[in-house]
């Protein structure tokens, strides 16, 4: 477009010939320009692997947490409204005699079943059958349960078999108990086929099974399992109302992904008279539980990498500010040659624009490489979120345009007879 | 290169004058007329502080004048903008400075570009006007060679070719043999003897006599009062 004055066109700095001026103003100087971007680089690097770190973290937490809480659902016993047993005995325990299989009938339940700790007087003794002196301390819990129940326990056999249903039915006196009780007991899972007892206060119980852990209810204590039946049989009706401890409880594993809706049915399904006696406890989404902890964790590393990218910026403004003040005579001599203010706030800007993309560039490849390595240490899947990490060379940019625009203002109102004058 | 008639006037000064604002006011140049034409060979002189800087950034507009006006091909510029302004230091005129002023960081054929990059001619033909210039000089041959590099003699050749390379009305050279030993010196005015030769209108800014010779016509500068003397040789 011609000046309607001049008959001239107007100085123009086109924006491929910006970048190239900016690249080249890079380029020339390699050494400072990597100084200069140390603050970004280490700013978007810690952005990015902040991100991915807590993502990756999250992932694994939310990885264990399906697999073992997400399944489970837990239905307590909260009892009666009113107190319909006579004196000195406990009422009948909510769950129906079927309830084992009325849970199963339920979509996404693999395994259920009722059970509760029996209670003991405080001097139980638990001795072994085949070594005389064998005896456990009271810390073994002895529990009732169903063969769902034993089942939804998820138990790791080491010998024998765990509770059946003819042995539920038929009320017989056998036991499954875990590895540790069996030592104290001296019981080994070899001796099982010999029929070993456990006498709990002089009641004999053959083990039938040894499990060596379990995923639900006894994973964290030594516990000796006897049918539901048999124990209702031997030691009556569990006292009701949670806080007890020893109130009958439900315990339900699901397909991953089904306990929330197995959690909203079983208390109509199991007690269609009285819902509201049996208490739900469903897990936490692990949605919400995942993104809890990355934004605990986050939220701290986050606020450092800001922190960097801020010493980022002020050191691309001052590195950029002294480049200014340095190449005075440059841009003296542009204007002489043609360009106007606006050309040469434009080729400073886009020099610390650059310089602010390529350290974010570095920086992200630098964040990722650290999650990747850090995960990759851990035996962990890395989780690098797309929509944080392409974009996060863009934070460089942005930080490279803020930072130079004091500068390359400052460079556009230099005046080039000044310049040339101080050079 | 082109033939130039030599009674166009390419740079008229009206009473142009400039004053640097105090405490207290240095009148650098007093109000001066000057009509120099096409194919002029112009040599200012005068001491150190005699207005000599004062005007060379006035001629180049890199400056403006407080009083008086200006005209360059007959267009008065002290009503223009700064784009305009832009536009005619980018086209109109080369300036060759007294310590080169190039960039240390490009070659000597980048340092041409330099003075094309504003100007919208296209990449192609940039380089070829570059690498025209250089030959022009005499520098053909050096176009990769970083400043550095350079012998003075040959920093200053690569400041004419930038002043030249967009074809300018007007060639401002502010002491171009200030940094040169005297071999190179005299080598640099015969190339400026060629310039005018081949139709370039150039003034020169010296306080060097042997230099002024060279020019067709002087122009002494004393205390910011302009006056010419000699005779037109042109």
């Amino acid at each position: 477009m011609a000046s309607p004055v001049t008959g001239l066109p107007s100085p123009r700095l086109t924006a491929r010939d910006t970048t190239a001026e900016a690249v080249a103003g890079i380029v020339q100087r390699p050494g400072r320009a990597v100084l200069t971007m140390l603050g970004t680089i280490l700013g978007v690097g810690a952005f990015v692997a902040v991100l991915g770190l807590t993502a990756t973290g999250a992932g694994q937490i939310s990885h264990q947490f399906t697999v073992l809480e997400d399944t489970t659902v837990t239905v307590e016993d909260n009892g009666p409204a009113s107190n319909v047993a006579s004196p000195g005995t406990n009422p009948a325990i909510g769950f129906p005699a079927d309830a084992d299989a009325v849970a199963d009938r339920i979509d996404g339940v693999t395994a259920a079943g009722v059970w509760w700790p029996v209670s003991l007087p405080s001097n139980a003794s638990f001795t072994g059958s085949l070594a005389l002196s064998g005896s456990a301390s009271q810390t073994v819990g002895l529990l009732a349960a169903s063969p769902g129940a034993v089942q939804a326990m998820g138990l790791s056999m080491v010998a024998g078999s765990p509770l059946t249903t003819y042995e539920n039915d038929t009320r017989q006196h056998v036991a499954v108990i875990d590895t540790a009780t069996a030592a104290e007991l001296g019981i080994s899972p070899a001796r099982l086929p010999s029929h070993p007892a456990v006498f709990v206060d002089g009641i004999a119980y053959t083990v039938v099974g040894i499990y060596s852990s379990a995923q639900r209810v006894v994973s964290d204590e030594s516990a000796m399992l006897i049918p539901e039946n048999t124990a209702l049989a031997d030691y009556g009706n569990p006292e009701p109302g949670i806080g007890n401890q020893d109130e009958a409880q439900m315990v339900i594993a699901t397909r991953t992904g089904a306990a929330q809706t197995v959690a909203r049915q079983i208390a109509a399904a199991e007690l269609p008279t009285d819902p509201s006696r049996l208490v739900v406890t469903s897990p936490p989404n692990p949605q919400n539980l995942q993104s809890e902890v990355s934004r605990d964790l986050a939220g701290l590393f986050l606020i450092l990498a800001l922190i960097s990218l801020l010493i980022g910026a002020v050191g691309i403004a001052n590195t950029t500010l002294v480049a200014v003040l340095e190449r005075t005579e440059e841009i003296g001599l542009r204007r002489a040659v043609g360009a106007r203010p606006r050309h040469i706030a434009a080729q400073f800007l886009a020099e610390s624009t650059a310089l602010g993309t390529l350290g974010g560039l570095i920086g992200t490849c630098i964040g990722v490489g650290v999650v990747v390595i850090f995960a990759a240490a851990k035996d962990w899947t890395s989780v690098l979120n797309p929509a944080y990490t392409l974009p996060a060379p863009l934070i460089g940019s942005v930080v490279g345009l803020l930072a130079g625009a004091y500068p390359a203002l400052r460079a556009a109102r230099t005046s080039p007879l000044a310049a040339l004058r101080h050079a | 290169m082109a033939e130039r008639l030599m009674t166009r006037p390419v740079i008229e000064l009206r009473g142009l004058a400039r004053t640097y604002p105090g405490p207290p006011p240095v009148p650098a140049l007093r109000p001066a007329d000057l009509v120099i034409a096409d194919g002029d060979y112009v040599a200012v002189t005068g001491p150190s502080g005699s207005g000599k800087s004062t005007l060379l950034h006035l001629l180049g507009l890199l400056d403006a004048p407080t009083e008086g006006s200006y005209l360059i091909d007959g267009l008065d510029t002290s009503a223009l903008n700064d784009r305009d302004r832009s536009a005619l230091r980018g086209r109109r005129i080369g300036v060759v400075f007294q310590s080169f002023h190039l960039l240390p960081y490009r070659t000597a054929l980048e340092n041409v570009l330099l003075a094309e990059l504003y100007n919208r001619t296209p990449g192609g033909a940039r380089v070829r006007a570059a690498v025209d210039a250089l030959d022009a000089v005499g520098l053909g041959h050096r176009l990769d060679a970083l400043p550095t590099t350079l012998s003075g003699g040959e920093s200053q050749r690569v400041a004419i070719a930038r002043a030249l390379v967009n074809r300018p009305s007007l060639v401002l050279c502010d002491e171009p043999t200030g940094n040169l030993d005297s071999r190179n010196a005299t080598a640099l005015m015969e190339l400026l003897d060629q310039l005018n030769a081949a139709g370039y209108t150039i003034i020169v800014i010296t306080h060097d006599p042997g230099v002024a010779a060279h020019a067709s016509r002087t122009v002494a500068i004393s205390d910011g009062v302009l006056s010419e003397r000699g005779a037109d040789h042109g």
